[in-house]
């Protein structure tokens, strides 16, 4: 289903069914210094759908990722997720609320002092206590085995390239089972061959896993690939949200403009 | 002269005013003034501040409030951190992890540092006590004077400078690679797995490191003396502690805790709440050590009176 939004009036389609999200943000202001990063954002992800977030680059996307997860608060509007507004949680209850999402950080955010079995495993060592070792070595294993970095485990993240770092920071990211996968440019700074490995890759566990998804990326081929909807931003608005026809019929004069250049 | 003009330095009589503001303004309040104005015919200015006392007292207030906000959020991130210590899970591998790093990693230097310290204490102790014909306090002189005040300041001293610029600079370091991000993304509190472990270890670990470096430095005391002049070792400790009571030692080397508390906290404050690249890691390890240092000492101030109140 398309979304289109009005920028004046910042109001979706009425005529829209707008089934129950895993992920809905509403009306979500963000400014830092007195620079108005979101300007009234609005949107939903559902189970199994997969939204990608573009725009230029400062037009407040990661921003929306880290609100998302909770890194960051809205100055205001309401984010909520599986119906639950995250606003004002304390640490520990927005902590239960996190392990059921995966985050996958622009630079991968890789632990430097653990190796690549270390990282993925540290999020099982604090949260499943209860698992025994040999089970969770195996589970190790096999989420390195699905981003294809079976033969390296035992290597250092300064030794391992940016695609590598990015496969492992995705198994990271994967390892509590989430509900919920948010992804910040995926692909930034891997050359094409690579970025189209991530690709499939993040197609490959989407199928599998039927997560709700939020990919920020600049690169619209990349978006086109895996995303089921995309939303455009500028200037902290989301001048559209629906599929790629939607955006390629648009008479948006900022949404030609990005897919001609793009 | 007016007061305006002799404040800034210098108005050449007659000239409409040359003396320059902030970034090149022609001050106001000088425009009209000085030599160019006719009694009786043009009322006086009213005299305003100088620029310059403007921007210092601007500055000043810049200072003050940044002062109070820098105490502010500490106190904000302490409260974060004793609050996520005593909740479970508890972190005790990492906890085990830091202690080895505080304590194990910092025994070699503290016990050189106590070493050369004894050495020190001996030599001008022995001038001056001879000087006095005291020499036979000698061993009472060196005991107390290690135990009481020099083994716990520079123990203090030499593991902020160790331990506090490395956990600042550690987690300055994760700070700007995002890593205490992915930690927290990863439903793990960051404050009870980096701050509190790291805070706690240097509590524990200050009083044992103050005992190292005591005894090193009355070991080394000891041998600088007894080159000089013979006297065994028993004698020595016999002498040196005769009449001492536990009051005497004991709370000199727990006050060392609070050392720690002060080298972990601000350690891991400055080191938490880091931007800025390189420049940033940079600057979070000065200022853990600068900052905990001073603190220390002026801590010592209040601990020292504490003690000789509480346990005289």
């Amino acid at each position: 289903m398309a979304t289109t939004y009005d920028i004046a009036t910042k109001q979706a389609d009425p005529r829209q069914d707008i089934p129950a999200s895993m992920i809905a943000v509403e009306n979500v202001y963000k400014s830092f210094a007195g620079h108005k990063v979101l300007n009234g954002v609005s949107l939903q992800v559902n189970q199994g759908e997969t939204l990608a977030v573009l725009g230029r680059s400062g037009t407040g996307k990661s921003v929306l990722l880290r609100l998302i997860i909770g890194l960051d608060t809205p100055d205001s509007g309401s984010i909520s997720i599986h119906g639950q507004d995250i606003a004002g949680l304390a640490l520990d209850r927005m902590g239960e609320i996190r392990k059921k999402m995966g985050f996958l950080f622009q630079q991968a955010a890789l632990y430097d002092s653990l190796s690549v079995k270390e990282n993925v495993a540290f999020p099982l060592e604090h949260h499943r206590r209860d698992m025994p070792k040999s089970e969770r070595v195996d589970r190790v294993r096999q989420l390195l085995v699905e981003v294809g970095l079976d033969g390296d485990i035992d290597r250092m993240p300064s030794d391992i390239s940016g695609g590598m770092q990015k496969r492992v920071g995705l198994a990271r990211a994967l390892a509590l089972e989430p509900e919920i996968l948010l992804l910040d440019e995926p692909t930034a700074g891997l050359d094409p061959i690579s970025s189209g490995e991530i690709d499939e890759l993040i197609l490959k566990l989407q199928r599998e896993r039927q997560m709700a998804s939020i990919v920020v990326t600049h690169d619209l081929h990349s978006a086109r690939t895996i995303a089921s909807r995309l939303a455009l931003l500028k200037d902290g608005e989301v001048v559209i949200d629906g599929t790629f026809e939607d955006l390629q019929q648009s008479d948006i004069g900022f949404v030609k403009e990005f897919l001609k250049q793009s | 002269m007016d007061l305006g003009a002799a404040f800034l330095g210098s108005l050449p009589s007659g000239s409409g005013g040359t003396v320059r503001g902030r970034a090149g303004e022609r001050p106001e309040f000088l425009s009209d003034r000085g030599s160019t104005a006719v009694a009786g015919t043009i009322p006086p200015l009213p005299v305003r501040r100088p620029d310059v006392i403007s921007s210092a007292a601007n500055s000043g207030t810049s200072l003050f409030n940044r002062f109070f906000e820098w105490f502010g959020s500490l106190g904000i991130f302490f409260w974060r951190v004793l609050t996520a210590a005593v909740t479970p899970p508890y972190e005790w591998r990492e906890l085990i992890r830091q202690l080895d790093e505080v304590g194990s990693k910092s025994l070699p230097l503290v016990a050189m540092a106590g070493a050369a310290i004894g050495v020190i204490i001996s030599l001008e102790a022995r001038y001056s006590l001879t000087r006095f014909g005291a020499k036979s306090m000698f061993p009472a002189t060196l005991v107390y004077s290690v135990i009481q005040v020099m083994g716990p300041v520079i123990t203090g001293l030499v593991v902020s400078g160790r331990v506090g610029a490395g956990m600042g600079a550690e987690l300055a370091s994760m700070k700007v690679t995002e890593q205490i991000d992915a930690i927290e993304t990863s439903a793990i509190n960051p404050y009870r797995l980096l701050a509190a472990t790291r805070i706690l270890a240097c509590i524990l670990m200050l009083p044992l490191l103050t005992l190292a470096t005591d005894a090193c430095a009355l070991a080394t005391g000891w041998f600088a003396q007894a080159l000089v002049e013979p006297l065994s070792f028993s004698q020595f400790i016999t002498s040196g502690f005769n009449g001492a009571t536990f009051n005497a030692f004991l709370p000199q080397t727990f006050k060392t805790a609070v050392y720690g508390l002060i080298i972990g906290l601000i350690a891991c404050f400055q080191g938490m709440r880091t931007r800025g690249g390189a420049a940033g890691v940079g600057r979070a390890a000065t200022n853990s050590v600068v900052l905990a240092s001073l603190f220390l000492i002026l801590s010592d101030v209040v601990l020292v009176k504490f003690i000789l109140v509480f346990f005289p």
